[in-house]
């Protein structure tokens, strides 16, 4: 696929970094608001999908590396069964970072608030290990499948759009 | 002739035991009891520290359920790298 046009790339490279940081912030209040690190995740992961469309799969793969989402996934996966893991002593899954005073260890007053951030306990970790491994996920479909469906264009042409 | 009979008996004793277990099901548009959204509802917040109860079922209560999600997304991400690899280094 080739690069589209100046417009669409200036308007493409412009907003996805508001997806990105809006997909972040999805992610990181997934214990207050509406949301979650699968959704965020996905979001984030539009950044990708944005950058492809509008630079081309050529570009794309000489910025970024396959590697390294691979190392995201698994990361965010590890990091999520350990925050199971951890809560052993009592049961799998349980939250024992929850209004124990540290990490996301702060106390909520019962009944209807304004909410913290540092609140919830092992939620709000497992919200950003998911996030994590959305982001690295959905990613490297992105990446496999772009450079699976256009084996045979040569590496590096630039600027074949439109705006010859 | 023979296997027409067993397949009709069999329709029968089916049928009847699924339509005698829809007796007991619960009416289609009662409400259903409520003490588990009600221990959710009271309890998420004091327990888990958290304004969002969904998201405290999701990630607390029901864990291991998003666990599997995780395994899911893991799989389907590695089953994909596995079809669209480059061909030529086996």
């Amino acid at each position: 696929m080739n690069p589209l046009s100046v417009v669409a790339r200036t308007v493409c490279n412009l907003f996805a970094w508001f997806l990105a940081i809006f997909g972040i912030y999805v992610i990181v209040h997934g214990h207050l608001t509406p949301g979650g690190g699968f959704q965020g995740g996905a979001v984030v992961a539009t950044f990708m999908a944005f950058l492809l469309v509008a630079h081309g799969g050529e570009k794309m793969q000489s910025w970024v590396r396959k590697d390294r989402f691979t190392l995201m996934e698994c990361f965010g996966l590890t990091l999520f069964i350990s925050a199971g893991l951890l809560g052993m002593s009592k049961t799998f899954f349980f939250n024992f970072l929850a209004k124990a005073g540290g990490v996301f260890g702060g106390v909520l007053p019962i009944g209807p608030n304004a909410g913290a951030l540092n609140t919830s306990g092992t939620i709000a970790l497992m919200n950003l290990s998911v996030g994590i491994e959305v982001v690295g996920g959905l990613s490297m479909i992105l990446l496999y499948m772009f450079s699976a469906a256009h084996p045979q264009e040569p590496m590096g042409r630039e600027e074949s759009g439109h705006d010859r | 002739m023979k296997a027409r009979i067993f397949f009709l008996i069999s329709i029968l004793v089916v049928g009847g035991l699924l339509w005698s277990g829809l007796q007991a099901v619960h009416p289609f548009g009662l409400p259903n009891g409520t003490p588990m959204d009600d221990y959710f509802i009271a309890n998420a917040q004091g327990e888990a520290a958290a304004n969002n109860v969904v998201t405290s079922i999701v990630f607390d209560y029901r864990g291991f359920d998003t666990l599997g999600e995780g395994a899911v997304l893991f799989t389907a991400v590695i089953s994909v790298a596995a079809l669209f690899r480059k061909r030529g280094h086996n």
